[in-house]
């Protein structure tokens, strides 16, 4: 599903380069769930960038559901995410001006299917806010932003969905009930899952885990059935 | 369809800014009424000139000559049984009964028939009809009141006393201004003879007015009478040339006031541009994230233009209409300046045409920042990116673009493309130099912070140069707008000036008594010693025509079409003078100055100014041969003199020596100077009695009148500038507003940490102090650099600004922005921050 190939990235900052990405090399199976861990400026989420077609690296490559991402210019890219990735942000990024019900159709929209709004009211019935729908984003608490949030990142019934964070940004008991909620999803739609947190608890979830830093991969952790939920060393 | 989904997003993403949008478009409103209110009135008095075409002219042929219409001429349209009216018109004194006052005014000696269209307009209406055989006259209104005179009180013309019958109020084909500076009075022709004033140097206009009978087969006019008139040299207009000539005049003016009205919308527009760019740089985080989830870059570009597309539709709509209902106010405005009475109606072609222009211009006006939306990356919706993207090579296409808008525009409204260059020019000058200058002050704040200065000044200056600071916004909005308004002020100082006399030291003549025949010079100069008046100069004048010009005759010269020379300056009547020296208003130029001829026989070496010498394509020593009233005199031109024509003594285009023309026949000019109103009243009430073919010329009422006419022209120019001044006012208000809530996200985060109302509020007066006193500096320069090269290559003047009006302008444009930032932080400082933010998140 996701094969990652000596990637680079580096940023030139006044006369010098600054290397946020060094060589990293992995691959992830399609159905199975990636967490990737690391301190802060490891560089877990410009890797997630780069794997969802958001950025350039700098060498390297990305194949993505057997799609080469590399020479892809950004209109393809954009349809390559709009055909086969979910996206989940820490900071939520729903858009402000668009209702719940609106932001989850956003993804069904820009395929031009027919029938979305009863699929968009589904789906958010599935996160628990069928009777939000008409609600703006300023009028929903964090957890019930990053619910609806989840759900226009299911909409599309992508390939591979990818998570920044997601309950960066929440409490201890709402970020456990949005981890359920998404796993559930996931497991139930079959989805490939590659996660980027800091939260160790959160990581053991998953199948595998990477472990990242100073821009390098330092550790790949296959957990069993059995460790996973048990703390990571 | 992609087009429904883009107008869905729009649609939805405009649900919380739809008030700031309509802010931004209320930038063009105005700018688009004020053309559709031109245009539109433009197009209404093309329309009235087409309907009243003959009465314009008043006949369908009017002829005119400074010596009498040939009877043969007169006879040859009997032939035709063309009706016709003949008028002598005349500048000549007037004497109010009771009262005394005089006046000099155009005196109109008609035949009864004329106008044969339209209609003299008089009080008591259809006074004219009366006029025929009888000692009464017409008179000016403006003369009326100035006099304080009734319909029956009577007026000296001459030798003959007339009973006013009437009130002229308008006069068909002539402006209300041309009624200021020659105020009409008309009188039978029949009685001018008795009057008086046909005498020797009395500068008559002579015309007659045809009317074609009915039934008239018009194409003869152009085989038979066109032909006959152009042989024989007169200056005639037929109806079709008369609405040709007054439809162009009003096509320039038109075409001004639209110059005008187009530097309303640009202020506008800059707005937009200034707006939209904000308003952009909020949007990024929405753009970055549709492009997660698959939209393209033009998808998000598609969005927003979507908006402005619809909020400039709104704009303009709203603009059309209120120009239309504005245009009903324009023929009060214009009254004076126009020679028919406009009736205003709505103008589809204008509506239209304003609607288009206000679209075009706002989107071509945020293609800029527009183009911007295309490239935002994805990457933004997860971190903040330090790369900096390539240059983008359609945003030079979008200057590029504006660049042809502003030229385009410009051109279409002068016809002529290298103004129209050279406006636009400026303008993108304008632009660039207030860019650099908000440049220059982001980096010297930044290089060289006060850092021992308070924390309000600090905060307030840093202000300036942090990121998301509206520094360059802001001093190109403001500046562009100030040095606009100011240059509109500039120009009509300019114009103002330009027309008035220097002032006159104490010896200086203010009075010209002209007229005056040989036998009476000694008696006026008796009168005006009586009268404790200095006599400041006797001037002889003799009138001649040219008969030829270096071997060659006039009528030679006028055959052939190839020399260039005006055939007005080989048919014209020439008045010189003759004396020995030149006078202060006179410098030689070339050649030498004769002075007087020595004994008779002695070759004649004239003195001619330059101006006239190149048009008649002289050199030094060519042969001009004059017609002095039937005897030919042989001269040599002698030097070329460059005549200050503006200073206010007896200005020749040529000058004789002493020893030539003393006794041809001549008439004379006085030079004098009164001290007060009542002195020079009652000067001209005695010297009008006793000589009333005389007239003067009293420069105090000269300059008066150029006072009306221009006070006329300048509320004209005010009322086009009050429509560039509420857009920059609300310009500079939008400017301010929108970028409200990255100030008050951080007023708040300061009052959170403990800032109180007064510092939030210092803060805020000193960051919008700088901008709108260093915006309005800036654009004061600008406007001053751009009029001093106005006045220089226009008028060969230099421009001497009042500086009471400009720094009033400073000081309003630094008040009204530092108003205005205040009343942006107000709802900070009043109310619980929390609330505040909910207020604006939601």
């Amino acid at each position: 599903m996701l094969q990652v190939e000596q990637l680079t990235k580096t940023y030139p900052t006044g006369d010098r380069l600054l290397t946020v990405l060094d060589r990293v090399s992995f691959k992830v199976e399609a159905g199975t769930s990636c967490a990737i861990v690391g301190p802060s400026g490891s560089g877990k989420t410009t890797l997630l960038g780069l794997c969802a077609g958001l950025d350039r690296a700098t060498s390297g490559s990305v194949i993505l559901n057997q799609i080469t991402l590399d020479n892809m210019n950004e209109d393809e890219r954009a349809s390559v995410r709009n055909q086969h990735v979910g996206f989940v942000f820490q900071s939520f990024n729903l858009l402000p001006t668009l209702t719940a019900l609106e932001n989850v159709m956003v993804p069904l929209e820009l395929r031009r299917e027919k029938g979305i709004r009863q699929r968009a009211m589904d789906l958010l019935t599935q996160v628990g806010l069928g009777d939000r729908y008409n609600h703006y984003p300023a009028q929903l608490s964090g957890g019930e932003q990053q619910r609806v949030s989840l759900a226009r990142a299911f909409a599309n019934k992508p390939a591979i969905l990818f998570a920044d964070e997601p309950t960066g940004n929440l409490d201890n008991e709402t970020g456990e009930t949005i981890e359920a909620l998404l796993f559930d999803l996931n497991k139930a739609s079959g989805t490939t899952l590659v996660l980027v947190t800091h939260n160790l608890e959160l990581a053991r979830k998953c199948n595998r885990v990477l472990h990242m830093k100073g821009g390098a991969l330092v550790a790949d952790e296959m957990l069993s059935i059995s460790s996973q939920n048990q703390p990571l060393a | 369809m992609k087009i429904t989904w883009l107008a869905k997003m729009a649609w939805r993403d405009s649900r919380k800014n739809r008030g700031r949008l309509l802010l931004f478009m209320s930038s063009i409103v105005l700018g688009i009424a004020a053309l559709v209110a031109i245009q539109s009135f433009g197009g209404n008095l093309r329309d009235q000139i087409e309907d009243e075409a003959k009465a314009l002219l008043g006949a369908d042929i009017a002829i005119e000559s400074r010596q009498p219409i040939p009877p043969e001429l007169i006879g040859f349209f009997d032939s035709l049984k063309m009706k016709f009216a003949r008028e002598v018109s005349f500048a000549s004194m007037v004497q109010f009964f009771p009262g005394g006052g005089t006046r000099l005014v155009n005196v109109r000696a008609v035949e009864s028939g004329f106008p044969f269209y339209g209609e003299l307009e008089t009080k008591p209406a259809k006074a004219s009809v009366d006029i025929g055989n009888q000692s009464l006259a017409l008179v000016d209104r403006g003369l009326m009141l100035q006099f304080g005179a009734k319909t029956e009180d009577s007026i000296g013309i001459g030798n003959l006393r007339f009973n006013i019958k009437g009130e002229v109020l308008k006069v068909p084909g002539q402006s209300g201004i041309a009624a200021t500076v020659a105020p009409p009075v008309f009188m039978p022709y029949n009685k001018l003879s008795q009057t008086g004033l046909l005498q020797k140097g009395s500068r008559l206009n002579y015309a007659l007015y045809i009317k074609y009978p009915a039934g008239f087969d018009t194409r003869l006019y152009e085989s038979l009478i066109k032909p006959k008139l152009e042989k024989e040299d007169f200056r005639f207009n037929d109806v079709a040339e008369r609405k040709k000539e007054v439809g162009d005049a009003y096509a320039n003016l038109t075409s001004f006031l639209n110059l005008t009205a187009f530097i309303a919308l640009l202020l506008g527009c800059i707005g937009v541009a200034s707006s939209v760019h904000i308003y952009m740089k909020e949007k990024v985080q929405t753009v970055a994230l549709l492009r997660c989830l698959g939209a393209s870059g033009k998808d998000g570009m598609g969005i927003f233009a979507m908006q402005i597309l619809i909020m400039g539709l709104i704009g303009s709509v709203m603009g059309a209409f209120a120009g239309t209902a504005i245009q009903y106010a324009l023929p009060a405005v214009f009254a004076d300046f126009l020679p028919v009475e406009v009736q205003p109606k709505p103008s589809w072609p204008a509506i239209f045409t304003g609607i288009g222009t206000g679209v075009l211009a706002a989107l071509l006006f945020s293609l800029f920042p527009l183009l911007g939306i295309r490239r935002i990356s994805p990457l933004k919706a997860i971190r903040a990116s330090f790369e900096k993207g390539d240059k983008d090579p359609l945003r030079y296409g979008a200057f590029i673009l504006v660049a042809l808008f502003l030229v385009g525009f410009a051109w279409l409204q002068t016809g002529d493309l290298i103004s129209a260059t050279y406006f636009s020019g400026a303008l993108v000058a304008a632009f660039g130099i207030l860019t650099a200058f908000a440049q220059l002050i982001i980096y010297l704040v930044r290089r060289f912070l006060p850092v021992r200065q308070s924390f309000i000044w600090r905060h307030g200056l840093s202000n300036l140069y942090r990121p998301n600071n509206q520094t360059l916004t802001l001093v190109i909005t403001i500046g562009l707008g100030t040095a606009l308004i100011t240059l509109l002020m500039l120009i009509q100082q300019l114009l103002l000036d330009k027309v008035k006399f220097s002032s006159a030291p104490e010896n200086r003549p203010n009075m010209v008594i002209f007229d005056i025949q040989d036998e009476q010079v000694k008696p006026i100069e008796k009168l005006t010693s009586d009268y404790q008046l200095p006599l400041l100069g006797s001037v002889p004048i003799v009138t001649m025509r040219l008969h030829g010009l270096n071997g060659q005759t006039v009528e030679k010269l006028k055959e052939d079409t190839t020399n260039g020379i005006s055939r007005g300056l080989l048919n014209r009547e020439y008045r010189v003078t003759y004396r020995d020296s030149l006078i202060e208003s006179e410098t030689l130029v070339e050649g030498q100055w004769q002075g007087k001829v020595a004994k008779p026989g002695d070759s004649i070496f004239i003195s001619v100014d330059d101006g006239i010498a190149q048009s008649l394509k002289l050199k030094i020593g060519d042969l001009v041969v004059f017609n002095v009233q039937g005897a030919l005199l042989t001269t040599y031109v002698g030097s070329f003199r460059d005549v200050d024509f503006q200073r206010v003594q007896t200005n020749f285009l040529v000058l004789f020596p002493a020893g030539v023309l003393e006794e041809a026949p001549q008439f004379f000019v006085q030079l004098t100077r009164f001290d007060s109103t009542a002195q020079s009243a009652s000067f001209q009430k005695a010297l009008v009695s006793q000589f009333p073919n005389v007239s003067v010329i009293d420069l105090n009422l000269v300059l008066e009148t150029v006072d009306e006419v221009l006070s006329k022209v300048s509320f004209v120019i005010r009322f086009m500038a009050f429509f560039s001044m509420v857009t920059g006012l609300l310009v500079l208000i939008g400017s301010v507003l929108i970028s409200k809530y990255q100030r008050i996200q951080e007023s708040v985060l300061l009052r959170t940490l403990g800032a109180s109302r007064k510092q939030i509020a210092g803060i805020n007066l000193v960051e919008y102090f700088l901008l709108g006193s260093l915006s309005a500096f800036s654009g004061i320069a600008i406007a001053l650099a751009a009029g001093s090269l106005l006045a220089k290559v226009s008028f060969d003047a230099v421009l001497l600004p009042q500086p009471v009006p400009l720094l009033i302008t400073f000081g309003s444009i630094t008040l009204l922005t530092m108003i205005i930032g205040l009343l942006n932080s107000r709802e900070v400082v009043n109310k619980p921050p929390l609330e505040i933010l909910r207020k604006e998140a939601g």
